[in-house]
């Protein structure tokens, strides 16, 4: 979802967010509603096939799903336990499908695009005082700003592992948080110089 | 012009400016001082990220206190950390967001967009994530994303502390080529060495005011007695 977007020329790249987003609304709510696992595995074959189309191959499918692999377990052990394993696999397949149904708008659409849909679809809202430009930067600043704080959160713990302190929570949760607020201030110091 | 009459500002309960008075007309000015010396807090009245508690601050005729937005819209800032400045997933997102906040027209702003990434030779990289960058790379972006909305004043906090050596040259040459007034805190004495002004700052206060040379051998005096 971070870095995702791969640059190219096909059809469903040129295509406008706002029909990539529909057409994922709508094919996530017919894989629930429908709840038929042969709806399932068409939806998934035809997913594919669009993955071919958009010029992706096996390796790009395996990189969306890998993820995931670990939720996918958590699932599948869920159901097993209290439904039945047929039903794991089915859901599995489902939120595969969905996923993997999601990772090619990513793939095919900048985010600032797919943000600009979302501020079209929500320009209605507008009516209510919501204020949709600053829903879509706390998204984008959201999808920006993960890698960055995954970085401060593993230099605070390689600082506290010379220090014998990996295991401590507070000595990895406590300066990670003071230099994120640290940040999060600059941050917006730099939005408002930008003109928003 | 940047005029502060009589400027002083406390932040976070600390008075950390004290009855500043300047005129900045010159095209290359250095603002130069130890840690907490204040010349951070300095920079950041000249667009208005902070408004001063005494006294005011005009550019080009318009307070800083009043007219934030117009005077944001004239004078760019570079932070330290581009990192913090940086607020797209993508290149050629975080570039266009200046532009798309002053309403510049779609088509107008790829245009832009494209002529100073193409300037800073980071075109080929529009499509990639921003946090992939190199850190020269991620200071020029910011530089790119600042230059691309065209202010008339560019303030840089320290924009090369954080860069190698390679990296350093790079933004060091980008300043030099700048049009506008540029106005830019650091401990990098050499970057400011042919600069057309040096104002030294010790403990919220002007120290000395000149050009390079008599401006610097005075802050290397004061800090090596200090």
């Amino acid at each position: 979802m971070l870095d995702l977007y791969i640059p190219g020329q096909s059809a469903l790249h040129r295509l406008a967010p706002g029909w990539k987003i529909l057409g994922l609304l709508l094919a996530g709510s017919l894989l629930f509603a429908l709840d038929q696992i042969g709806f399932s595995l068409l939806l998934g074959a035809f997913t594919l096939g669009l993955y071919a189309l958009a010029g992706f191959g096996p390796h790009q499918v395996w990189t969306q799903l890998r993820p995931a692999l670990w939720v996918f377990a958590l699932i599948f052990l869920a159901q097993v336990l209290f439904v039945d394993w047929r039903v794991g696999i089915f859901v599995i397949i489902r939120f595969a499908v969905l996923l993997l149904l999601a990772g090619l708008l990513t793939l095919t659409t900048r985010s600032s695009e797919i943000l600009d849909g979302f501020e079209k679809g929500m320009a209605p809202l507008r009516r209510f005082g919501v204020q949709t430009e600053k829903v879509s930067l706390a998204i984008s600043l959201t999808l920006r700003f993960i890698p960055v704080l995954a970085a401060v959160v593993q230099e605070v713990r390689e600082a506290q592992r010379t220090r014998g302190l990996e295991r401590n929570l507070v000595a990895l949760a406590l300066p990670s948080l003071i230099r994120t607020l640290r940040m999060s201030e600059e941050i917006s110091d730099a939005i408002d110089a930008r003109g928003f | 012009m940047i005029e502060l009459e009589t400027v002083s500002l406390s932040y976070e309960g600390r008075s950390v400016l004290h009855d500043i008075s300047l005129t900045l007309t010159e095209r290359r000015i250095a603002i130069v001082g130890s840690n907490g010396s204040g010349k951070s807090n300095f920079a950041r009245l000249l667009n208005g990220l902070r408004l001063p508690t005494e006294g005011r601050v005009r550019v080009d005729g318009l307070d800083t206190r009043s007219a934030g937005r117009e005077v944001r819209r004239k004078v760019g800032f570079v932070f330290q950390n581009p990192d913090n400045q940086i607020v797209f997933p993508l290149v050629s997102e975080d570039v266009a967001f200046g532009l798309k906040n002053q309403r510049v027209a779609p088509a107008e702003r790829d245009r832009l967009v494209k002529e100073i990434l193409t300037h800073y030779d980071l075109w080929s990289l529009r499509d990639h994530p921003s946090h992939n960058l190199s850190g020269g790379q991620k200071q020029l972006l910011a530089i790119a994303g600042v230059l691309v909305m065209q202010p008339d004043y560019v303030v840089m906090d320290e924009p090369t502390t954080l860069l190698d050596l390679r990296n350093k040259l790079r933004i060091e040459r980008a300043i030099a080529a700048l049009a506008q007034t540029t106005i830019v805190v650091t401990h990098d004495l050499d970057l400011i060495s042919d600069f057309d002004r040096v104002i030294v700052f010790d403990r919220g206060r002007i120290l000395a005011d000149d050009c390079p040379g008599p401006a610097l051998r005075r802050y290397v005096g004061a800090m090596q007695d200090a």
